[in-house]
């Protein structure tokens, strides 16, 4: 029989569930739903909350007594599980959506399109929305974060070495420290910056103390993701490096670093993501400015995060509102662009 | 079960033959230098003696195999013989290893020096994966800063060496991972020879290849030999037989690894001196 005389049959996937039981499941899920509508309608429970926890209890109940008259007790015990874990993915997600749906729906209406091209130097938060943009503030962000990143890539890039290079003896206090740092609230590290360099040297505020600031709280993130990433690179080529009679600092800068570049980028990104957002220590130490500044070494500068705090406190008109609304909109969508690199580069690599 | 009992009953008469077929080289017959000695080699991880007392001549331009079953010592061994053991944090060890009649533990020894005359092929294919081919092969000469004048005749002749030139010369700015297992590991070879070593180490370095790659990997070997002193651990009798020259029988037995017997591996694989040998080649155990 020659091969053109077989009959190729479709291709399925006869282990997922037929239309049949997805209709069975949904019926369950929309039973359960009018069972909680009634229960509402005819009980004293009220209110959205009634509503949502009710609905979820019974479509765990609904789902076991389905597939235990269907199937047994152990895939109606297996059910329980399984809705419970679908629960949480929703518990999870109500918060992110919400937040974010809030702040499109309010945020859209103090963008206007010269946003990006204008500052505050000649309006005030409650004028017409037009008046102004945050140009200052989101090149103020820029710069901020810039010079934070500068000092601390080498730094953290250079700790995720020791931990995972060198493995010296401080390798296991530095890695607690690094931890602990971790966990350090913004706040003390802005009080940090101004007790320990702002009164005793400087004596201003400056955006470059707003970077300090910042660095402290990004060189933990670094350092950490660093060292996860060059966990990964195996020995193996390690001691190809090494066997073909190189030192060790050559083999780690030309073999270990670039094959970890890309997570070495999301380590970056992380860093980044972690700070972008700070308001505490900049205020603290950068204060805030209305008009473009663009030297990091003297005048305070305005931010991203500032602006956001300014439209809200000082205003209160209308105005003043869709501004602070619309700065969280610009901050919210820098972030996502910023986690979804990460994600892209990340999965990229395998 | 049958079947292979029957083929490990038929093995030595064919292992033999297959090392008769394969004519020994004298030591001292190529203008080699005197090769590589260890002398009284012990090892430790932290305080287990994994390997007690080796005393082994390699002499210039020839090929020894180091077998015997898993744990015995022989990986543990050869990686002393170009100081890779150091790099495991709990390694210790006593005895001498000298090239060339020095040396290669004495104090103030450069040990980048010591691996560029002592390359060694892995038992995984290990290519950098940030480099591409024509990149993986010339990395030697980059990470142990050594310079060449004319980096293109090098890169033709090592991979003409290892055997893959004709598969890669059209795709030299691929990356090396596009690679199948057992260029990869031929990849691994030219690498290795770009610096050129006196001595190759190969530990396993066919395991986890297919019969195919196999192949021509000892095909390799056998060209190599013409100009470098080739050192390869195997837990493939018929590949010892093969290729080798010399054959070293390493064995643990709860105690630490020691090399029962060394020869003309024609001698090992026909008229052992030793049982235990004997036991092994003819796959009574092991």
């Amino acid at each position: 029989m020659s091969t053109t005389d077989i009959k190729i049959p479709a291709p399925g996937k006869p282990w997922q569930a037929s239309r049949s039981d997805k209709l069975k499941s949904f019926l369950t899920v929309i039973s359960a739903g009018i069972f909680t509508f009634i229960l509402v309608n005819v009980t004293p429970l009220k209110g959205k909350l009634a509503y949502f926890i009710l609905f979820f209890i019974s479509v765990i109940v609904f789902e076991y007594i389905r597939q235990r008259i269907t199937r047994d007790s152990q895939a109606a015990k297996d059910s329980v599980l399984s809705t419970l874990s679908i629960l949480g993915i929703v518990l999870t997600l109500i918060p992110i959506f919400s937040i974010v749906l809030t702040v499109f729906v309010k945020g859209y209406k103090g963008l206007h399109w010269q946003i990006l091209n204008k500052d505050m130097a000649l309006a005030s938060v409650n004028d017409p929305i037009e008046a102004g943009g945050l140009l200052h503030a989101v090149l103020g962000t820029f710069l901020l974060v810039f010079v934070a990143l500068l000092i601390s890539f080498p730094v953290g890039l250079l700790t995720g070495i020791y931990l995972t290079e060198i493995r010296g003896t401080l390798s296991r206090p530095i890695r607690f420290l690094v931890q602990a740092m971790s966990g350090v609230p913004s706040i003390v590290a802005g009080l940090f910056i101004l007790s320990a360099v702002i009164y005793p040297i400087t004596n201003s505020l400056s955006g470059l103390m707003g970077s300090l600031a910042l660095t402290i709280l990004m060189i933990p993130t670094i350092a950490r993701t660093a060292e996860e990433v060059l966990k990964l690179i195996p020995d193996d080529l390690r001691e190809a490096g090494v066997a073909l009679g190189a030192t060790q600092w050559r083999t780690v800068a030309m073999v270990v670093v670039p094959a970890a570049k890309s997570g070495l980028l999301t380590a970056v990104i992380l860093g980044i993501a972690r700070i972008i957002g700070e308001t505490a220590p900049i205020l603290l130490v950068t204060g805030g400015a209305d008009k473009t500044n663009l030297n990091p070494f003297e005048g305070s500068m305005g931010s991203l995060p500032f602006y956001i705090w300014k439209a809200f406190l000082t205003g209160g008109t209308e105005q003043s509102i869709a501004r602070g609304w619309a700065g969280m909109l610009i901050l919210l969508i820098f972030i996502f662009i910023l986690f979804g690199s990460a994600r892209y580069i990340s999965g990229r690599r395998s | 079960m049958s079947e292979e009992n029957q083929n490990q009953k038929a093995m030595p008469a064919s292992l033999a033959s297959v090392a008769a077929k394969h004519a020994q080289k004298q030591p001292g017959t190529n203008p080699l230098g005197t090769g590589l000695e260890a002398r009284g080699v012990h090892a430790w991880f932290g305080t287990k003696h994994v390997l007690s007392d080796v005393t082994l001549d390699f002499a210039a331009g020839t090929v020894t195999a180091l077998i015997g079953p898993s744990g015995c010592g022989k990986s543990t061994f050869i990686r002393t013989l170009n100081r890779m053991h150091e790099f495991i944090p709990t390694a210790a060890l006593a005895g001498e290893v000298r090239l060339d009649g020095k040396d290669i533990y004495a104090p103030g020894t450069d040990v980048t020096k010591i691996r560029l005359k002592i390359g060694m092929v892995f038992q995984k294919p290990n290519p950098f994966p940030s480099m591409t081919i024509g990149e993986n092969v010339l990395s030697g000469l980059k990470l142990a800063e050594l310079k060449r004048s004319n980096t293109d005749d090098l890169l033709e002749s090592c991979l003409v060496r290892a055997g893959l030139w004709n598969e890669v010369k059209d795709r030299l700015k691929e990356q090396g991972g596009s690679l199948s297992g057992g260029q990869q590991q031929r990849l691994c070879i030219a690498r290795s020879l770009a610096v050129e070593p006196q001595v190759l180490l190969m530990d396993e370095p066919c395991s986890a290849l297919d019969p195919g790659s196999t192949f021509r990997i000892e095909e390799t070997i056998a060209e190599l030999s013409q100009t470098m002193t080739i050192i390869i651990v195997t837990h493939n009798m018929q590949q010892a037989a093969r290729v080798s020259d010399y054959t070293a029988f390493f064995l643990s037995n709860d105690g630490p690894g020691l090399m029962v017997e060394t020869g003309p591996t024609s001698q090992i694989f026909s008229a052992p001196r030793d049982k235990r040998t004997e036991d092994y080649v003819t796959g009574r155990f092991g």
